[in-house]
């Protein structure tokens, strides 16, 4: 009833920089993102670093839905929905391992790491000539980037490069190992899984420059930074931006600058990390020019959320009902960094991010009464404001700076428009013919 | 008339009231946040840890917890994140700590594992009840294992090991102290 395509319109309200509020809470119209958006959109499932070898495995969830990713016997990555074809068992009950089937355990059915059915009980005699082909594990389309793993269920949707558009540079830039290795990030052990209960938009569109002043005034306060100054170190870079593309894909980003040393000043205190990351950052300018100095950590519609450097890490934010949402956080770090090293920046990981972090924590309280105070029958008829900078002309980057995006003051709402405005064309599309980007900002 | 136990006994048994008397004065200090005081309980070179906890196949349990000082962990600490924890609680403003939630730990199954001279490690569970604002309301519940070391006549918590007994946590955060 709500959420059909003309009502879907009056849901988000671009130009005036309004969102109802019925899109954090309603079931019915959560019901319907499962279909129009968790079923349609390229999803993050993982990273090659975690199955790095044949028979490899790792559980993940595509929308409210397990997923198997699994590497094969020829070393392929395959995205499996975690779901019995005989009738619906779970056929992987361990979060990660080695393996060389899938058996399930209620009546037997067994599949290959390539999904087939290879083997089921009584065979002989009752299933005539059952097309065994057929009834293979359910596998979604998976591509990989630089290490990363993509999942998609809809045959029609562009391929996965043509789906970031313009965040495919910047995509690259955060897989990158410090010093510019393409794809010589690696996920630590130990993938961060917790719920929060608020609606998995809420911390999806990246990003939001305004709250960390206040939301995290008290983390500011005990210099918790790798240099002991505040929470973060301030990048020493140049002019910072919000950046959104026509693909509902949204980041902050700092431009590049010359002479910047991002990393001389910070990690004061473990001079081993500095001169580490000094070093390695001379070789990434080597690799990457004027790009090596810009932070960027792309969001990717509809809901993987990246930051990059101080913490480095992927978060995905898994629907699990209107108001529950399950983050997962892949923390990445350089493969080859040293031990000494790795051991110094995860630390200052675990006291920064995820439900212990001492930053974090206090996020996921306000995303949590964000919604719960937004439930009310009064006060779920009242618009969320993302008005800041409404009528600021974006730059285009390639004109202005030769990056690609749409350039905006780094307080600006705009990011959130754009991703609200995507989300109102998933919903009223009625395929990927509707959906394509035609102009992509590139 | 024998005497029931040997003195070797009877002094373990002794020793694991006192211990237990220990971990019960630790439990009502984090309870009536004299933070401070709870930080003085603690060494320096204390390590606080929580691992992440992982579904393994049988035989496969060395995989099951997430590894210290290696793997992301919920938490994989010393002192000078612990105590800035307890800045952060007295600033007045962290948010999911303001105003305080009402936490109670009970500590039960208390167990002397090993006993050395300065150290004895041991066992126990513990269920954490965090009740927050109206009618916010979490319980945390696992098991620790501590090395006390004795510190000029009195104990000090040298290491500490929580195992939660959840895979995805079922919380938004984890703001107490276990
Ligand atoms: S449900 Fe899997 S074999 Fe029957
Ligand atoms: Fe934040």
């Amino acid at each position: 009833m709500i959420a059909d395509a003309d009502s879907i319109g009056t849901l988000v309200d671009k130009e005036r920089g309004l969102v109802s509020r019925e899109i954090f809470l309603s079931e019915e119209i959560y019901q319907q993102e499962l279909e129009q958006i968790f079923a349609r959109a390229w999803l993050f499932v993982g990273h090659e670093s975690q199955i790095p070898n044949p028979g490899d495995f790792v559980l993940s969830r595509m929308g409210d839905e397990p997923v198997i990713v699994v590497r094969d016997r020829n070393r392929r990555v395959h995205v499996f929905l975690n779901s019995c074809r005989h009738r619906g068992n779970r056929v992987c009950r361990y979060d990660q391992g080695n393996t060389s089937v899938f058996t399930c355990t209620f009546h037997g059915w067994t599949y290959d790491l390539e999904g087939k059915l290879t083997a089921l009980p009584f065979h002989d005699g009752g299933y005539n000539d059952l097309d065994k082909p057929a009834w293979g594990l359910w596998e979604a389309r998976s591509e990989l980037f630089e290490g990363s793993i993509w999942g998609c269920w809809d045959e029609s949707a562009p391929d996965f490069r043509e789906y970031l558009g313009g965040t495919e540079l910047y995509l690259s830039a955060l897989l990158r190992s410090i010093d510019g290795t393409p794809g010589g990030a690696e996920v630590l052990g130990g993938v961060q899984k917790w719920r929060i209960p608020c609606n998995w938009k809420v911390p999806s569109p990246d990003t939001d420059r305004t709250h960390g002043w206040i939301t995290h005034k008290s983390v500011d306060a005990v210099n918790i930074a790798p240099s002991g100054q505040g929470r973060r170190d301030r990048s020493d870079r140049g002019q910072s931006y919000t950046v959104n593309f026509p693909e509902g894909h949204t980041m902050s980003m700092t431009l590049p600058r010359e002479d910047a040393q991002p990393y001389r000043g910070s990690w004061a205190s473990t001079p081993i990390v500095g001169e580490y990351l000094d070093h390695a950052y001379q070789e990434r300018k080597k690799k990457m020019g004027a790009l090596a100095s810009t932070q960027c950590a792309p969001g990717i519609f509809p809901n993987a959320g990246s930051q990059g450097g101080q913490p480095w890490v992927i978060r995905i934010m898994h629907p699990q009902g209107p108001t529950t949402t399950e983050i997962w956080s892949y923390f990445l770090i350089d493969r080859d960094a040293p031990r000494e090293v790795k051991e110094i920046i995860r630390d200052y990981y675990g006291r920064y991010a995820g439900p212990g972090g001492m930053t974090q924590q206090d996020d996921m309280e306000n995303w949590h009464w964000s919604t719960a105070a937004s439930k009310g029958t009064i006060s779920r008829r009242l618009p969320y404001n993302y008005q800041l900078f409404v009528d600021e002309q974006p730059l285009h980057g390639p004109s202005n700076f030769g990056l690609p995006g749409l350039f905006c003051s780094i307080t600006s709402d705009e990011n959130h428009r754009r991703y609200y405005q995507r989300w109102a064309e998933f919903m009223a599309a009625k395929s990927w013919d509707e959906l394509r980007v035609h102009e992509h900002v590139k | 008339m024998h005497a029931l136990t040997t003195p070797t006994e009877q002094d373990r048994l002794l020793l694991r009231l006192e211990i237990e008397d220990f971990l019960y004065r630790e439990a009502d200090l984090l309870d009536e946040r004299r933070f401070d005081e709870w930080l003085e309980l603690l060494t320096d070179d204390i390590r606080y840890w929580m691992p992440m906890r992982r579904n393994v196949p049988y035989g496969e349990q060395d995989r099951e917890y997430t590894v210290e000082r290696l793997d992301m962990s919920w938490f994989d600490e010393g002192k000078t994140t612990l105590t800035q924890r307890v800045l952060q609680m007295k600033t007045g403003s962290h948010w999911c700590e303001e105003p305080f939630s009402r936490i109670s730990h009970l500590i039960s199954n208390v167990r002397l594992l090993d006993v050395e001279p300065s150290e004895v490690r041991v066992s126990s569970r513990f269920i954490v009840h965090k009740n927050r604002l109206e009618d916010e309301d979490h319980v945390f519940i696992g098991r620790r294992i501590d090395t006390l070391r004795r510190v000029d006549a009195s104990w000090k918590i040298a290491r500490r090991e929580i195992l939660l007994d959840q895979n995805v946590l079922l919380a938004k955060n984890l703001t107490a102290f276990f």
